[in-house]
């Protein structure tokens, strides 16, 4: 029997989707078989949150310092850099002269930006 | 095969780039992100040496400079005709060149506002100038994008830096508040933008506007509905930025919210770079082939926005909202020029967005001066007595109220005439009257603020038989603020006493989907 293109690609995601089923029953599977077999007893200190031994203290939301948010988009700044960096890095050659020229003027312009950043003084941590 | 798709990974192995980087091609846009950048640079070398003056004249030079770059690229295109540069990414004709010097104008209205609010306001920096320049870069990105993921990223561009100006004004709630909702929802509609660009490709193969318009026409795709739900989530993306009802929620909040010359920007500039985008993906990309798949919805659109804009504004006492849904009322007749879908509405379009820019830019210049230190006198009250305390402001106002409305002899009308005669042109007599009946409901609200100008008493001394005076400290026009409401009023007159030229440079300006000259090895 003939199959067109679509069928066949739509074949590959019925295996996912076989391939994930089959975890989730497996994994429903075995916790099934653990709760027929092991003792059931209830306390209370099996309910509390486990933080290393330690009693937990204080709220869920608890408040973080504002000045890590400085911190946090500085490093959007190096992640974006790395982003560009890494498919780059793989063609380099291709692109010659250009390329290296063209990745310098863009890591350029990214380090403006943290002039920018230290000239306003958020790298002091006072 | 065009543009980026004629290169194999071997064609770059071996360093064929038969594409050179055409830098005058994109010099308008270089010059805006460069004076953006540059000012960062210089602002935080010499921290504290230079005065709010100096941030001023730059970005007005900057933004001269890029419309003086576009005169001869305009020269050029006239005498050569239009092209595609940078591997086909960027078409360079006189649509994308006019909608340039649209933004730069609108960014050159709003520097000369930020001004004055920024030492009223006691507000410093370079930021909100840097912002604005690197806004505009996006948005001229964004008219010029022969391609739907450089329009992408020029809309990114083009909002981001609005997202956070919405916000700048630290000390007012409001305004953070207006910056987190624009965000908020901004991003959301990018993301439908960006999946509609994702269906599009899927339904056409490429990413490229030339060349969907080529495929489109040699090729009748049997099963296009991949294509048609792409086209229907990028008018979506569209419709939010242009504020067209049902995606204008935002509008009033944000146009509120935030500082009032960054609206002059917002109403202004982003909005002219949204249209463009819009105008070409569906006028000239999918307009031969696709025109009666979108009209409908953009017809929803158009009467929606007209009628939803003129009648809720009616409802406002805050005058930034009133102008907020006037502006999607202005919008909905902008869709018009859109939906004629021939070179007589994109000529109409492009002349309503210039004078809107204008009447926009003075109507929101003149919210900046009564809203007084704190912005936040913005009330239908708080204008009453304006006509006896501040002659010559009320009679500016009440020039850009009435161009708003559409009266004679201002640009307005001959905008609002243009638009409705391209629809008529396309058979859509209809909606022309609808057109027609939103701008008398909407003539009301402007006529409502008039009166309160003129005609009513301020609240302070409504009891007793004094003079009727403005309520609060007394308004103050600084130099440069009174400069840019003088220039946007004699230029919405002289559109529409003399709208000969700028009809004739909008006529000239035609959005053409040209495929790139290979150059000879």
């Amino acid at each position: 029997m003939a199959s067109s293109p679509l069928s066949d690609f739509l074949r590959s995601y019925l295996t996912a989707a076989i391939f994930g089923s089959l975890g989730f029953i497996l994994v429903g599977l075995l916790l099934f078989l653990s709760y027929l077999v092991r003792p059931n007893r209830h306390q209370a200190q099996k309910y509390l949150s486990y933080e290393s031994g330690v009693d937990p203290v204080g709220s869920l939301w608890s408040q973080s310092q504002i000045r890590y948010y400085i911190f946090a988009l500085l490093f959007v700044m190096f992640d974006v850099e790395a982003v560009f960096i890494f498919p780059w890095a793989t063609r380099v050659e291709a692109y010659g002269v250009f390329g290296l020229v063209e990745m310098f003027v863009f890591i350029g312009v990214l380090l403006l930006g943290l002039v920018y950043a230290w000239r306003k003084g958020v790298l002091k941590w006072a | 095969m065009i543009g980026l798709l004629a290169h194999t990974p071997d064609d770059l192995a071996a360093g064929n780039f038969s594409h050179s980087v055409s830098w005058s091609a994109i010099a308008p846009a270089l010059i805006l992100m460069l004076g953006g950048i540059l000012l960062l640079v210089i602002v935080s070398v010499f921290r504290g040496k230079l005065s709010s003056g100096f941030f001023t004249a730059w970005t007005v030079i900057v933004a001269g400079g890029a419309i003086a770059a576009a005169i001869p690229l305009w020269h050029d295109v006239q005498e050569d005709g239009a092209r595609s540069e940078m591997a086909g990414s960027v078409g360079l004709d006189g649509f994308s060149l006019f909608v340039t010097g649209v933004i730069c104008i609108s960014v050159i209205f709003a520097a000369l506002f930020l001004d004055g609010y920024l030492r009223r306001e006691k507000l410093e920096g370079p930021e909100w100038y840097v912002l604005l320049l690197l806004s505009a870069a996006g948005g001229v990105t964004m008219a010029s994008a022969n391609d739907l993921l450089v329009l992408f990223v020029g809309l990114e561009i083009l909002s981001i830096a609005v997202y956070i100006l919405a916000a700048m004004h630290s000390r007012r709630v409001t305004s953070q508040e207006a910056g987190l909702k624009y965000f908020v929802l901004g991003a959301f509609s990018s993301a439908f933008l960006l999946y509609g660009i994702a269906f599009v490709y899927g339904g056409t193969g490429t990413t490229n506007l030339v060349s969907i318009n080529i495929f489109l026409a040699d090729n009748v795709i049997t099963q296009n509905g991949l294509l048609l739900a792409g086209l229907a989530l990028l008018l979506v993306g569209f419709g939010f930025k242009i504020a067209a009802v049902p995606f204008h929620l935002w509008t009033p909040d944000v146009y509120q919210g935030a500082p009032t010359p960054v609206v002059t920007y917002m109403a202004g500039g982003v909005k002219v770079a949204a249209f463009a985008g819009m105008i070409r993906v569906f006028v000239v990309t999918f307009g031969p082939t696709y025109v009666n798949e979108w009209r409908p919805m953009v017809y929803a659109l158009a009467v929606l926005s007209l009628v939803v804009g003129a009648l809720m504004a009616i409802v406002q006492t805050n005058v930034k909202r009133m102008l907020a849904f006037s502006s999607i009322s202005h919008a909905g007749f902008i869709l018009l020029g859109v939906l004629a879908s021939s070179d007589q509405g994109t000529a109409a379009a492009l002349f309503y967005l210039l004078v809107y820019t204008f009447m926009v830019a003075g109507s929101f210049g003149v919210a900046t001066l009564i809203g007084r230190t704190g912005d936040g006198r913005q009330n239908l009250g708080d204008y009453r007595g304006l006509g006896r305390s501040r002659p010559g402001l009320a009679l500016t106002f009440t020039v850009f109220l009435l161009a708003q409305a559409g009266v004679p002899l201002t640009g307005g009308f001959m905008a609002k005439l243009y638009v409705i005669g391209a629809i008529v042109e396309s058979g859509m007599t209809v909606l022309a009257l609808i057109a027609m009946l939103s701008a008398v409901i909407s003539a009301f609200l402007y006529l409502r603020i008039v009166v309160s100008m003129y005609f009513e008493a301020s609240t302070d001394s409504a009891d007793s038989e004094e003079p009727a005076e403005l309520s609060g400290p007394p308004v103050r026009i600084p130099k440069l603020a009174g400069l840019a409401l003088g220039l946007a009023l004699v230029a919405v007159l002289a559109l529409g006493i003399v709208p000969g030229p700028a009809t004739r440079v909008a006529g000239d300006a035609t959005a053409e989907l040209v495929p790139e000259v290979e150059v000879p090895q």
